[in-house]
């Protein structure tokens, strides 16, 4: 493989970028290529901008690209593009038709050049800058296709539906005592000297909080995707047929052809890539002896394609205070949303993870991951077992050599407009907890899994045909258990501390409800608590 | 796809519904997103397993006996216009409505008459038109659960219905109810206001 520049010697960085891409791809590729038959090119026009493919039938084929340089020159290169896409069509096809030239030229073209802007920049971690340009544009035309869903509804004489986060009804925040106190002053003739016993009024208190819930309560709609205030073009969100003009239709048409037929298949091929090449990474890796270079490969490795899988769902993410970042013999915490926050969160730090071992694709990939560098999965039935799970999370954070645990206390994955209660079991190990918040902004697209209503491939399917997943991370500092804390307080102070910095509204109810029926004891809570209000007083009078 | 997709028209009697409760547009609208999240498997009416779901109710005492109230003379089922019937007794009263209200049209489901009622029947279980001593120990043991001993509840029952009780006849009816009551401000307890 050649690369040779003739002409100015002043081009831009990124055009540096670019063909330093192409030849690392290049070598990448290498060893999975056949030898070429060594044949002078059809390079026939070194014109602006033409580009020419070798001999059909041989791969990789010779390439010359040509195109304008900073100072108006011309500069000129010779490289060799190689892709298995291209080289599968023309087996296919042996024969030598125009048509079947173009098309493969203009695939080869495309598939590799976005690969090259994409996959080799993941693996440095360096970045074009498309995808913030990006966001830009979308924002621009969701807000034009708000006001004009507003203007059709205006013309019908309607009004839009609008959801509300916080809840749709006016709600006192007073607690039982003071409520049924006040129910009773403003029913009562009688100088309250001593509040009376019990009044037939006390009965409105709990009435009107039933009828409260009914028609708004906190907790049901953590289950499901938030819903958005302006329309993002995709019809899973939208909530006002009735009001698409025809230029909004054609909007979201090619919106559609631009997610399925462009977005679609480029990002299966990033993901597809991503997941190869971190078993086959990590396999390989597993063979070197145990050592620091081992070490130092397996978090690159790791990294690499985690950076790969998130370009493979074009996720746009915002790191904030990175001083703060887990280090070793630590346990990282964060609320989780969706399975894709492993993916974001492993992607900026080493991390070992934690789960249940599966079957299937799944499985294999946990597997090659154990092979470079300790993970701990679990058997199905060791998760029953809350000593054994305890034991192994300890003996992990202990080994300093060890990554932190990635661990995610909510047990189930919450729509991301509020953090649930943190179950307490990782909090019971007693090392430093290094608390991380995410939050997703869900106008480019809604990560949040509803296990109930659609399975894992649908989820992956309709990530994958969003405009964007965005999100933030704010990597919080550490903190550990005071002596005079447990586990369900300090647990519930971590909780505090992700919600105040995520802006999530912070939850006592458990996670679980999404489920199960909430146990009884709450119910015997606020019994007690009307209990005293009207039995202590029985004792006083009694006495009295 | 459109399984989200909701507006007025789309709601089945739109127009009854909202001259039945009162309830503007947009509040109906509100209703009814609510009403379909309530019902998770799409069934189109909600159960009594569905309304049990929502953690903040199982947790208030009174909890079955306000989701008795939507299934009246033993429905399994409620539609969305028997679900908004219940609810509209929570509508905030308006000045204008007594006012301008034509004596000849039934009561608004808000009035200050029909609220009390609500909350009559959910003392009286058997719909005689009585509390009697038996039933209010039955809403006062609701409310206490275990933290009380059955001599003090019965006194505290006793001493209730003796003290609304006028016509001596050791049970509660409905105007003795809404007389010890007079002096409530019935019409912002029990209100529900929905945002705009």
């Amino acid at each position: 493989m050649l690369v040779w520049k003739i002409g100015p010697a002043s081009f831009t960085s990124k055009v540096h970028l670019f063909w330093g891409a192409l030849a690392f791809w290049d070598c990448l590729l290498w060893p999975f290529l056949l030898p070429p038959a060594p044949r002078q090119s059809n390079v026939v026009n070194l014109e602006w901008g033409l580009l020419s493919y070798g001999d059909s039938l041989s791969f990789p084929g010779w390439c010359c690209l040509t195109g304008p340089s900073e100072d108006g020159g011309l500069f000129l290169s010779w490289g060799s593009l190689a892709l298995p896409g291209s080289s599968t069509m023309f087996l296919l096809l042996p024969f030598d038709s125009l048509i079947v030239n173009l098309l493969g030229i203009s695939l080869t073209v495309l598939f590799t050049l976005l690969l090259v802007f994409i996959i080799v920049p993941a693996i440095f971690g360096v970045s074009f800058g498309i995808r913030k340009l990006y966001m830009k544009t979308l924002l621009k035309i969701f807000a034009w296709a708000t006001l004009r869903m507003e203007r059709g509804a205006k013309e019908k004489n309607h009004q839009l539906y609008k959801p509300y986060t916080n809840g749709i009804i006016a709600k006192d925040p007073t607690s039982l005592e003071e409520e049924i106190k006040e129910i009773r002053r403003s029913g009562s003739s009688k100088a309250l000297d001593n509040t009376p016993e019990f009044e037939l009024s006390d009965i409105f208190y709990f009435c009107r909080k039933g009828m409260e819930t009914i028609m708004d309560d906190e907790v049901t709609k953590r289950f499901s995707a938030e819903e958005l205030e302006s329309w993002n073009l995709l019809s899973r969100t939208n909530y006002n047929f009735q009001y698409i003009s025809l230029r909004l239709t054609v909007l979201w048409g090619l919106g559609v052809l631009i997610r399925y037929c462009f977005l679609l298949p480029l990002r299966i091929a990033l993901a597809f890539t991503g997941i190869s090449l971190l078993v086959i990474g990590t396999t390989v890796v597993g063979y070197l002896p145990n050592g620091r270079f081992k070490e130092f490969l397996s978090k690159h490795v790791h990294l690499m394609c985690y950076r790969i899988c998130v370009r493979a769902l074009t996720a746009i993410i915002t790191y904030h205070d990175r001083e703060n970042r887990p280090r070793n013999g630590g346990i990282c915490v964060a609320n989780h949303t969706s399975p894709i926050d492993v993916i974001i969160l492993a992607s900026d730090g080493y991390y070992a993870m934690v789960g249940q071992v599966h079957g299937g694709l799944m499985g294999v990939i946990q597997r090659a991951m154990v092979k470079a560098c300790p993970h701990v999965w679990f058997e199905r039935s060791e998760v029953k077992d809350r000593h054994l799970v305890a034991k192994r999370l300890t003996e992990h954070v202990q080994d300093k050599s060890k990554l932190p645990i990635l661990i995610f206390p909510e047990g189930t994955c919450i729509n991301n407009t509020s953090v649930m209660m943190f179950k307490k079991g990782s909090f019971e190990i007693g090392a430093t907890v290094y608390p991380v918040a995410i939050k997703y902004d869900p106008q480019f697209g809604d990560a949040f899994w509803n296990s109930s209503k659609y399975g894992m491939v649908t989820y992956l399917l309709r990530m994958m045909t969003s405009w964007a997943i965005v999100c933030s991370v704010w990597y919080l500092p550490p903190m550990t258990r005071e002596t005079d804390e447990d586990a369900v307080q300090f647990a519930n102070r971590v909780k505090s501390a992700i919600a105040r910095q995520g802006g999530l509204v912070d939850l006592l109810w458990d996670g679980g409800l999404k489920r199960e029926k909430v146990k009884d004891t709450f119910k015997e809570e606020q019994q007690k608590l009307y209990s005293k209000m009207i039995v202590g007083n029985h004792e006083d009078r009694s006495r009295s | 796809m459109g399984s989200r997709g909701s507006h007025a028209a789309r709601i089945p009697d739109a127009d009854s519904i909202r001259r039945e409760t009162g309830f503007s547009q947009a509040s109906l609208l509100r209703l009814y997103h609510r009403f379909r999240a309530l019902d998770r498997n799409k069934k189109g009416y909600l159960s009594r397993v569905d309304l049990q779901q929502i953690g903040a109710l199982a947790v208030n005492p009174l909890g079955d006996r306000i989701i008795d109230s939507f299934f009246p003379d033993g429905n399994l089922r409620v539609d969305f216009p028997g679900f908004v019937r219940v609810l509209a007794h929570f509508r905030p009263v308006d000045e204008d409505d007594s006012s301008m209200r034509d004596p000849k049209e039934p009561e608004p489901l808000n009035s200050r008459m029909n609220k009390l009622r609500f909350a009559f029947q959910l003392y009286d279980l058997d719909r005689d038109g009585k509390i009697s001593r038996h039933e209010m120990l039955q809403v006062l043991r609701l409310m206490v659960g275990v933290q009380v001993t059955e001599e003090q509840l019965e006194s505290i029952a006793d001493r209730t219905v003796q003290e609304a009780d006028e016509d001596g006849d050791g049970a509660v009816s409905f105007l003795e109810f809404t007389k010890s009551l007079e002096k409530m401000d019935i019409e912002q307890k029990m209100s529900i206001r929905i945002l705009k």
